[in-house]
C-alpha cells in the first residue's frame, strides 16, 4: 500500500487505520442480545403490501371515524416487509397481496406458538399496460412471458411497431412481483434487463413516458396508460372486471390476504371482523378492487 | 478575611475545576463521535459476516460466487449473487458523474479562487455551497420526471432511465463538495506565488493554469476522492433515476443497478439472517470500506499540500 511507509509522521492518518483495524475485528468479539417489541394498547398497526395501501388506509379511516378511540396505523413497504415486521413482533397484521411462503409460516409459528392466521380480503386483478401510442391491444399469456423472460425483444414480434421493448418491474420486495413471476413467468427470472422500479405508481409514470414501455401492476393504479386485454386459454380477449376477477376467467387475478398471529391484540381481530362485514368490502369496491362474495 | 495569596489559589482552584470539567466534556462528545461510527460498522460488517463464515449461508452466497461473472438474480428458485453487474452499475454512474462534474467545479473553484471580483466571489462560494443542500431525492425525482426525457429526445437512447442519466443527477449532488474543496486548495496556494509569476511576466491565465493549478493539485485530487466517495455512496438518485436493472455493459445508455440502490430496494424483503439478508449486509461493508479508503486518500493528500506548501 502506498501510504504505508509514511504512517508515522501523520499521527491522524494511523490513528484512523487503527479505527478501521479496530472496526474489522470487533464484530468478531461481539454478540448482543436483540430486543423485543412493545405492547401496545386499543392501537392495531397493519404494515405490508404497497399494492394494498391505498385499501388499508381507506378502511383504517373509515373504521376511526365510526370507532373513536381506535388508532388504526397503515404503512406499505412491500409484503414481505410487512410479513417480517408480522415476524419480529412490530406489526399487529400483515398487509400481504402473495400467499404466506412456508418458511415464513414456520417462523410465525417459532415466535408465537401458533399457527399463522389467513384470512382472504378482497380480490384484485394485476394489469398489464403500454404506453397509449402503442397499438397493441391483447396479449397472451406465452407472449408476456416471453417479453418478460427477454425472449422476445421487439414489438413487432406481438403484432405492434419495429420498437424495441422496454420492460418496466417492481422491486423483488413487492408482492405483485412474486404474483407476476409464479402466474405468468411460471416461477422463471424476470429478464436482466427488467427495470425495477420501487412502486407500482413509478411504473405507471414510466410506462406513461415511454413509448416502447410495458408495465404490470395492481388494476387500482391505472390512469395515463393503456391496459393490455390479456387472452383466455380459449383466445379470447378477457378484460379485468368484477365479474372476470371473481369467476377466475381473468387469468391474472389474486387474493388479498391480512394475516394474523396468536400475538394480535383483541382490536385487531374486531377490525378484521369489520373489514370482511359489508361495511368493509363496501370500501374495497370504492378504493377499485374486488369484494370477496 | 482571606489573605489575598490563598484567595488566588481557591480562585486558581475552581478555575482549573472548570478547565477539567470542559476538558472531559469535550472527551466524552468525542467518545460519543466515534463510538457511534463503531457501533455502525460493529453491526454492519455482523449481519455481513455469515457469508465468510456460516457453512449453509456460503453454500448458496459465497465469496467467489460475489465477483463471478453471472447475474444477480436474489429473489429466484436459483439464487445467483453476483457483485459484478453491481460493480459495473455503480462505476459507470460515478465515472459519468466525476467526469461530467469535476471539469465544472473545478474550473468554477478557478474563477473564484483567481479572477472573479471580491464581491462575486462572496456570493459565488455560499450559492454553489448552497446546491449541497437540495435533498438528494428531489434530485433523483427531477432526474426522473425531467431530465430522463430531456436527454432521451437529445441522445436516442432506447432506455429512458439509464447510466448516463442517473450519472448527471450524481453529478449535480458531487458539484458542491468538489468545488468547495478545490476552492479552498486553490486559496491556500500562497500570494508569493502569484505574485512570482507575475513579475516574471507571466499573464494572470498563465499565473492560475501553470502556477496555482499546480500547486494545489493534492487537494484538489483531494476534493475529488471526496466527489467520488459520495457518488460511490449515495443511493436515493440512482434508485430513481437509473432504471436498476442488473446489467453488465460498457454502454452509458443501458439501466444499472448500483450496490447502494440494491440496498436500498432489496433490504426491506429479505427474510432475517437468510443468505440474501447477508450478502445485502455484505455489500454495504464493502461500500464502508470503499469511501473509507477514499476518505483516507483525500485527507493524506490535504495533509500532504498543506506540508508541502509550508515547506516551501
Amino acid at each position: 500500500m502506498m501510504i504505508h511507509p509514511s504512517l508515522r509522521s501523520r499521527p491522524w492518518a494511523a490513528g484512523s487505520c487503527a479505527l478501521f483495524v479496530l472496526l474489522l475485528v470487533l464484530p468478531l468479539l461481539s454478540g448482543c442480545g436483540k430486543g423485543g417489541g412493545a405492547g401496545r394498547g386499543a392501537r392495531v398497526s397493519v404494515k405490508g403490501s404497497d399494492t394494498m395501501v391505498i385499501l388499508g388506509q381507506k378502511w383504517a379511516d373509515t373504521y376511526m371515524k365510526e370507532h373513536p378511540g381506535m388508532v388504526v396505523a397503515v404503512t406499505g413497504g412491500g409484503s414481505g416487509t410487512g410479513i417480517a415486521q408480522l415476524i419480529n413482533g412490530t406489526a399487529d397484521i400483515a398487509q400481504s397481496s402473495r400467499p404466506m411462503k412456508d418458511e415464513e409460516k414456520a417462523k410465525i409459528q417459532e415466535a408465537t406458538g401458533a399457527p399463522v392466521e389467513e384470512h382472504t380480503v378482497a380480490r384484485d386483478g394485476v394489469t398489464v399496460y403500454v404506453h397509449t401510442s402503442n397499438p397493441v391491444t391483447r396479449l397472451s399469456l406465452d407472449q408476456l412471458k416471453g417479453i418478460y423472460t427477454g425472449q422476445v425483444k421487439n414489438w413487432k414480434e406481438v403484432g405492434g411497431p419495429d420498437l424495441a421493448i422496454t420492460i418496466y418491474s417492481r422491486e423483488n420486495s413487492s408482492g405483485t412481483y412474486v404474483f407476476f413471476k409464479e402466474h405468468v413467468l411460471g416461477g422463471d427470472d424476470f429478464a436482466a434487463t427488467a427495470q425495477t422500479l420501487p412502486g407500482t405508481a413509478a411504473v405507471v409514470n414510466a410506462v406513461m413516458k415511454d413509448k416502447s414501455g410495458i408495465g404490470y401492476g395492481g388494476i387500482a393504479y391505472g390512469s395515463g396508460i393503456k391496459h393490455v386485454g390479456i387472452e383466455g386459454k380459449d383466445g379470447s380477449v378477457v378484460e379485468p372486471t368484477e365479474a372476470t376477477i371473481k369467476d377466475g376467467t381473468y387469468a391474472l387475478s389474486r387474493p388479498l390476504y391480512w394475516y394474523l398471529t396468536a400475538k394480535t391484540p383483541e382490536a385487531g381481530r374486531t377490525l378484521l371482523a369489520w373489514v370482511t362485514a359489508p361495511e368493509g368490502q363496501a370500501v374495497v369496491k370504492e378504493v377499485g378492487y374486488f369484494p370477496v362474495q | 478575611v482571606i489573605p489575598p495569596p490563598l484567595l488566588a489559589r481557591a480562585v486558581g482552584n475552581g478555575r482549573r475545576r472548570i478547565d477539567r470539567l470542559a476538558e472531559v466534556a469535550i472527551a466524552v462528545s468525542a467518545l460519543l463521535t466515534v463510538g457511534g461510527i463503531v457501533l455502525i460498522f460493529v453491526f454492519v460488517f455482523r449481519e455481513a459476516m455469515p457469508v465468510l463464515f456460516d457453512q449453509a449461508t456460503m453454500a448458496e452466497a459465497n465469496l467467489r460466487k460475489f465477483f463471478t461473472l453471472g447475474p444477480w438474480q436474489p429473489v429466484s428458485d436459483h439464487p445467483r449473487y453476483s457483485f459484478v453487474p453491481l460493480l459495473v452499475g455503480s462505476l459507470k454512474a460515478t465515472v459519468i458523474a466525476v467526469v461530467t462534474a469535476v471539469p465544472i467545479a473545478v474550473l468554477a473553484a478557478l474563477f473564484t479562487a483567481e479572477f472573479a471580483p471580491r464581491q462575486a466571489r462572496e456570493f459565488l462560494k455560499p450559492v454553489v455551497e448552497l446546491l449541497a443542500g437540495i435533498p438528494s431525492v428531489v434530485l433523483g425525482f427531477f432526474a426522473l420526471m425531467v431530465l430522463a426525457s430531456l436527454l432521451q429526445a437529445v441522445t436516442g437512447s432506447p432506455t429512458r432511465l439509464n447510466a448516463f442519466n442517473a450519472g448527471l443527477a450524481l453529478g449535480f449532488s458531487i458539484i458542491p463538495v468538489v468545488y468547495s474543496v478545490s476552492e479552498d486548495a486553490l486559496r491556500a496556494v500562497p500570494r508569493s506565488y502569484r505574485e512570482a509569476s507575475l513579475a516574471l511576466g507571466a499573464s494572470s491565465w498563465q499565473t492560475a493554469f501553470q502556477v496555482t493549478l499546480p500547486a494545489a493539485w493534492a487537494g484538489i485530487f483531494a476534493a475529488v476522492m471526496l466527489g467520488v466517495g459520495r457518488a460511490v455512496g449515495e443511493t436515493m438518485i440512482v434508485l430513481m433515476a437509473s432504471g436498476n436493472a442488473a446489467i453488465t455493459s460498457l454502454s452509458p445508455y443501458d439501466s444499472i443497478r448500483t450496490m447502494s440502490a440494491t440496498i436500498a430496494a432489496e433490504l426491506a424483503e429479505v427474510v432475517q439472517h437468510s443468505p440474501h439478508y447477508s450478502t445485502l449486509f455484505f455489500i454495504g461493508s464493502m461500500l464502508f470500506a470503499i469511501t473509507f479508503v477514499l476518505n483516507v486518500l483525500a485527507g493524506l493528500m490535504v495533509d500532504r499540500m498543506r506540508r508541502h506548501l509550508a515547506g516551501a
